[in-house]
């Protein structure tokens, strides 16, 4: 029963490392951008998150009608102004400016509100649970579960059911043909991060409601996300979600044998994944 | 004498420090089909890419109804009535082929083509809306890279080597149909190296080689000893 347990809450963690996953693996379908700054931006998103409960005094599901916006917006105009500069036959330039907006992005969260953990208060939210077939599960990990799945779903249905998804897809396959179509890829490459952005905001808040954070574990949000896109095959989105839950299962059950063993068990987990499946588990049929 | 739609005035275009195209001059009118013909590497490819906005040219040097469209983005050229059918039809593979039209159709430009009237064009297209563009043929990929550009309701169209890797029956089914597309004023410019289809379905002629025009003349004025003259650069 102790492992069933252990599953099924690392089942849950996986809907959060998904969420994590997802907007990198958008903004790499869409214009094949490793995003490194990733982490540090849910990280970003979960410190607006706290500053909107604690300024406007809403609950933190409430805030997200501010931060999931304000994200939004920032990817926007973070890719006109910078990252749209940055991509072009070279995958170097795009590496280093995200890696160098996550210094930025850490250093500036540090002036602003300092080293000391902080963590979103939900209240009742936080501690609230359902018993079902003899296992106590926390509302806030079901919840993200939850979140997690439906955002899955809205942007596999964005993709495939919209005109913005079309233009996501036909600039993916083809960037100069789609630009002859009337699309003009900057302002799509803009909407994609947009986007992602907001899957971010949804992400960081979650995280902040969840465990406390610094701004230094950027970082690790990015390690997690990037293993669930690897583990579930790159442009696959419910692969994605497997590949979060794979890691989160890996990491509750390595926790079980032995508490420092929790992140070394994902670890491990991905790395078997990756040397016997190096496109990972669901890749996306073309090549 | 018929307004002329497109102008390109000592047309240079680079490609970093090789020059591919040297002082190209060219009118075309309202309703002119035009071939262009030329070997491999002459700039034949080059011109489509600098008219439809892939390259950026020096300014003045294309004008279209009488703006300079030399500087402007492929968006931006697409939104003035300009469409390309591409060399090698590049579909997007991960669009279906209704898709791959509707998606050509986008930018909203009034006219004649819709999906129905490209479905009524090449029936076989409505029978595979649903699947994968690129699953199709060869020849059936063709029809979706102009259908595409056709959606667009353009009043200029630039085909670039639409013959290129097809059966010869299937060639000859595309040609068929090109005075049935090309009809109701369209103009269309036409890169092909068969030069007896480009003579066939064009009102004029160019000939570029290695990056000049070579010839030029009326479709059915011109000899073939002049032709091969300007195509191969031999006396």
């Amino acid at each position: 029963m102790e492992w069933a347990n252990a599953v099924v809450q690392g089942t849950l963690l996986g809907g959060l490392y998904a969420l994590f996953a997802a907007g990198l693996s958008l903004i790499f379908g869409v214009m094949r951008l490793v995003n490194i700054a990733h982490g540090d931006l849910i990280v970003l998103a979960a410190y607006l998150g706290l500053t909107v409960v604690s300024v406007l005094g809403l609950h933190p599901l409430l805030a997200l009608l501010v931060v999931v916006p304000v994200m939004a917006l920032f990817g926007y105009v973070l890719q006109r102004v910078v990252l749209n500069r940055t991509l072009g036959d070279d995958l170097l330039p795009p590496l280093l400016v995200t890696f160098g907006l996550s210094v930025i992005l850490q250093n500036g969260l540090l002036a602003i509100y300092t080293a000391d953990p902080q963590k979103i208060n939900a209240g009742p939210l936080e501690t609230a649970s359902v018993s079902v077939a003899g296992l106590s599960l926390g509302v806030l990990p079901l919840l993200t579960f939850c979140v997690a799945i439906a955002v899955i779903w809205g942007l596999q249905w964005v993709f495939y059911h919209t005109a913005l998804g079309r233009a996501f897809r036909a600039v993916s396959d083809n960037q100069d043909i789609a630009q002859l179509m009337g699309l003009n890829r900057r302002h799509i490459f803009g909407l994609a991060m947009a986007l992602a952005l907001a899957v971010t905001a949804l992400a960081g808040i979650l995280l902040g409601i969840r465990t406390s954070f610094d701004p230094s574990i950027g970082g690790g949000r990015l390690i997690f996300g990037f293993e669930a896109v690897i583990i579930g095959g790159l442009g696959n989105l419910w692969g994605t979600l497997a590949g979060g839950v794979i890691l989160g299962v890996a990491q509750t059950l390595g926790a079980k044998v032995d508490p420092g063993w929790q992140l070394l068990a994902g670890h491990i987990t991905f790395l078997i994944i990756l040397a016997l499946r190096p496109n990972g588990l669901f890749p996306r049929i073309s090549a | 004498m018929p307004e002329t739609i497109l102008e390109i005035k000592g047309l240079n275009a680079h490609y970093r420090d090789f020059q591919a195209l040297y002082g190209v001059d060219m009118t075309v009118a309202a309703g002119e089909v035009l071939a262009i013909i030329g070997a491999n590497g002459a700039g034949k490819t080059t011109l489509m890419r600098s008219i439809s906005g892939l390259m950026a040219n020096g300014a003045g040097q294309i004008r279209y109804r009488g703006n300079d469209i030399s500087g402007l983005r492929a968006d931006q050229v697409a939104a003035t009535g300009i469409a390309l059918v591409p060399e090698g039809r590049q579909l997007f593979r991960s669009l279906s082929v209704e898709e791959n039209l509707i998606i050509g159709g986008q930018i909203g430009r009034k006219g004649p083509w819709n999906v129905q009237a490209v479905f009524k064009l090449f029936p076989i297209l409505a029978e595979r809306r649903a699947v994968p563009a690129t699953s199709l043929s060869g020849g059936q990929q063709q029809m979706v890279a102009i259908g595409r550009a056709l959606m667009a309701n353009p009043d200029l169209i630039l085909f670039d080597e639409i013959s290129l890797g097809l059966a010869p029956i299937i060639i000859k089914d595309i040609y068929a149909a090109l005075p049935g597309i090309i009809g109701e004023g369209m103009s269309a410019l036409i890169v092909e190296q068969d030069i007896t289809k480009a003579l066939s379905v064009s009102n004029r002629l160019y000939c570029l080689q290695e990056g000049r025009v070579s010839l030029e003349g009326v479709s059915g004025a011109v000899s073939r000893a002049e032709i091969s003259r300007a195509y191969f650069g031999m006396e």
